[in-house]
């Protein structure tokens, strides 16, 4: 990094003023032209900073023998080759067959969260989208799940799933009487539900707003034009708005998409450290094999393996929505 | 031109200063201490007192004391128990930590073999009076056997059976249990009408493992073999959780909503009352701050299976404690040794103690009449007679996180009205043991 800082130093400093009335034209352009490029250089750092350097950190640590008796001077530790992996994906042995089931359980869930956030955040913007009394309130009130910060709003959801005292078995056990008997939210199998509820009312109002925006660009003659030809409301969001907000929602799914699968805070706020094999979602679980086993090579090779799938998912689906485009186009 | 190069220069300033400031952190990972900043110490608390805010008002006074005497300032932080290892860790890899610290004192022989933490060899123990100032039960939990220790014994606490008198007097219940038999027959006496019989923090990895421990020696059986390996699905190590479980699952003397405890909720409900019994180390200042009286509740040993508490099968609490543990690359060695002499010393462990209502793992200090209370009588018994410590292995803390999480896995089976049988209890050992690390 400071190499290049450095050679870049000099470089400018040679065209000082002197030179040559035509070199020197040149090299006004040049510097013109390099201006914009310096200015970013700050940021280029940082970012290589921020980013770079500890994604690069993270896959050699994925080669490395991470455990604790090596934790505080990591150059000792040797070098694995490829035994982290080979752990992590041999889906035969305990340690492989728990990150398999993790990755389905999370796989499941991201499709869930995301389908039901974009159902309820499109739904919500399409109602709204005339103009009525109160519908600047609703449209802030909406909003106040996404603008909470998320441990309160996820302590809150953890109080109210409580199994003795909480306001959900007492709505649904005690007020409502369906269930025989109080349900337990936050261990056992009824995990999976408490986590997508938190996860849904948690992500749909981005949802809502990004939808929302969308809307405000499809021309009110349109469904005018489509009302005089005698299209229905359900007609009118099938032909006119659906196929408008085709670009937004392509980005909205996948920026969910992305968030959901690797949402960290909501289950571990939830469930704490060890998450329930109901609800053991693959970030909560990579954590776990890190700082619970004190192996952070192991740790490390799964989230390699997860930015890896990541990478494929986000390249995959791009390639085929922007096909799909251009088709359409 | 002027301008593009002022443009340049404060680019290139920018981008430098960023390059420089990260490569700020870390230069201190290696090496041992110094005494390079001889005036200032940092101090990480663990969570002792009924909240962090208590701790701070009974730790301020004594370091300001040491401050005076000194000249040596501390930065005190309490962290909670929840982050106390993870800081640990994240410390331990970033070379960035406190001098002194506090540590659970089953975590003791993992962090010695991360050789983090200042090993207290005879010259170390010579700086605050020797090693026989402490109590050998105590010492026994300070890293492993054969090893010079991670640290240094602060508080001792051990297992205690708390039961509220009331309770008992109204379900005809005369004595205390002696016995798991006693105690159970008990249990059914006194769960009815909404109480129940016995409290258990069933989402608490930690807490599980304590008393699956017990249970275990109680069986004849250990989690780890002579050699150090783990041995999770011994019969009698199966036994033990299946009877610990088994107070939900099949003598339904706790609650079921207890599964999710983890936030020593059964604490607060033994104080209101909902519990009549308590297995809790060194609860009596808890208790106190949630507003019940000492009149209220009476303080017996940990039953056995059968006869008296003792050795061998008979051990009914783990040797529980905080060592005082020195940073290795602290930058003021020669002020944290002089601090832990300090916080070992006899008159502030009396204090620490009684604020805590531990015992002194200092023999002078124990030894104050201050601590023959009854509630200190038994818990000193216990620590001198029937307490073992946790196994002193490496993998140590692994064992807490795998075996509690599968024992928290086994109370929420319990709570759904799952049968826990002994091949269930034997399937999730299996699968904690496979979770350790590989030998």
């Amino acid at each position: 990094m400071t190499t290049t800082v450095r050679a870049d130093g000099p470089a400018v400093r040679k065209d000082a003023p002197g030179a040559a009335r035509g070199p020197r034209r040149r090299t006004g352009r040049i510097r013109r032209a390099g201006l914009p490029y310096l200015l970013l250089l700050p940021a280029l750092l940082l970012e290589l900073l921020v980013h770079l350097v500890p994604m690069v950190t993270g896959i050699v640590m994925s080669f490395k023998e991470l455990t604790q008796f090596f934790i505080r001077d990591w150059g000792a530790a040797p070098w694995a080759g490829l035994d982290n992996y080979k752990v992590s994906v041999d889906f035969d042995a305990p340690v492989g067959e728990a990150l398999l089931h993790s990755f389905l359980v999370t796989v499941g869930f991201t499709v869930l969260s995301v389908g039901l956030c974009w159902l309820v955040g499109t739904a919500a913007a399409v109602l709204m989208q005339d103009a009525f009394r109160g519908r600047g309130l609703l449209r802030a009130l909406f909003l106040v799940p996404y603008a909470l910060p998320v441990y309160a709003a996820v302590i809150t959801w953890v109080f109210m799933f409580q199994h003795d005292n909480g306001l959900v078995n007492h709505v649904l056990h005690d007020q409502l009487g369906l269930t025989g008997k109080p349900s337990f939210w936050l261990i056992g199998d009824n995990s999976f539900v408490a986590l997508l509820t938190v996860s849904v009312w948690k992500g749909w109002p981005f949802a809502f707003l990004i939808v929302m925006a969308g809307l405000q660009n499809i021309p009110r003659e349109l469904y005018e034009a489509a009302a005089l030809d005698g299209a229905g409301m359900w007609q009118q969001v099938r032909r006119i708005t659906l196929p408008s907000l085709r670009p937004v929602n392509q980005v909205l799914v996948l920026v969910l998409f992305l968030w959901t699968f690797n949402d960290f805070n909501t289950p571990y706020v939830l469930f704490g450290r060890t998450a329930p094999a109901a609800a053991d979602l693959v970030s909560v679980h990579i954590y776990q094999a890190s700082f619970g086993n004190w192996n952070f090579g192991t740790g490390s090779a799964m989230s390699v393996l997860l930015l890896l799938f990541l990478l494929v998912v986000t390249g995959a689906y791009l390639a085929l929505t922007s096909r799909g485009r251009r088709t359409a186009a | 031109m002027r301008r593009f190069r002022a443009a340049a220069a404060s680019a290139v300033t920018v981008s430098l200063l960023a390059a420089a400031t990260a490569c700020g952190g870390g230069s201190s990972t290696d090496g041992g201490g110094s005494d390079d900043s001889p005036k200032e110490l940092t101090y990480w608390a663990s969570n002792q007192g009924a909240s962090v805010e208590v701790d701070k008002k009974v730790l301020q006074p004594e370091l300001d004391k040491f401050e005076k005497e000194t000249g040596i300032e501390v930065k005190l932080e309490v962290v909670p128990w929840s982050d106390l290892l993870n800081r640990i860790l994240t410390a331990t890899t970033s070379g960035q930590g406190p001098d002194v610290l506090n540590i659970g004192n089953t975590w003791s022989a993992s962090l010695q073999a991360t050789g983090a933490l200042l090993p207290w060899d005879a010259e170390n123990f010579d700086k605050i009076g020797g090693k026989d100032r402490f109590v050998d039960s105590a010492l026994g939990s300070t890293g492993a056997s054969g090893q010079d220790p991670a640290a240094v014994p602060l508080y001792s606490m051990a297992y205690a059976l708390y039961y509220n008198k009331k309770m008992f007097a109204e379900a005809g219940v005369s004595e205390p249990p002696a016995t798991w038999d006693e105690l159970a027959a008990a249990g059914r006496k006194l769960s009815k009408g909404g109480k129940w019989g016995l409290g258990a923090e069933g989402s608490n990895p930690v807490e599980n493992v304590h008393h699956a421990f017990v249970f275990a020696k109680q069986h004849g059986a250990d989690f780890f073999t002579a050699d150090g390996r783990p041995d999770f699905t011994d019969e009698g190590v199966v036994a033990a959780v299946e009877q610990y479980v088994g107070l939900m699952a099949e003598e339904k003397i706790i609650a079921p909503g207890n599964a999710e405890y983890a936030q020593n909720q059964s604490v607060s409900d033994f104080a209101k009352g909902r519990n009549a019994m308590l297995l809790w180390q060194s609860a009596s200042a808890n208790l106190k701050s949630q507003g019940m009286s000492e009149d209220d509740y009476g303080i017996a040993p940990v039953p056995v299976q059968s006869g008296a508490p003792g050795g061998g099968k008979n051990v009914n609490s783990m040797v529980a404690g905080i060592n005082l543990a020195v940073f290795k690359n602290t930058d003021n060695l020669s002020g944290a040794t002089e601090f832990v002499k300090f916080m070992t010393s006899d008159a502030e462990q009396k204090i620490l103690n009684t604020a805590y209502s531990s015992i002194p793992p200092v023999k002078a200090a124990q030894e104050d009449p201050s601590f023959n209370t009854p509630a200190n009588a038994v818990l000193k018994d216990t620590l001198a007679k029937s307490a073992a410590a946790l196994p002193q292995v490496a993998d140590e803390s692994q064992f807490e996180t795998a075996v509690g999480t599968a024992i928290k896995e086994l109370f929420a089976d319990a709570a759904a009205g799952k049968p826990v049988t002994a091949r269930s209890v034997k399937a999730k050992l299996e699968k904690a043991q496979q979770q350790m690390p590989a030998k």
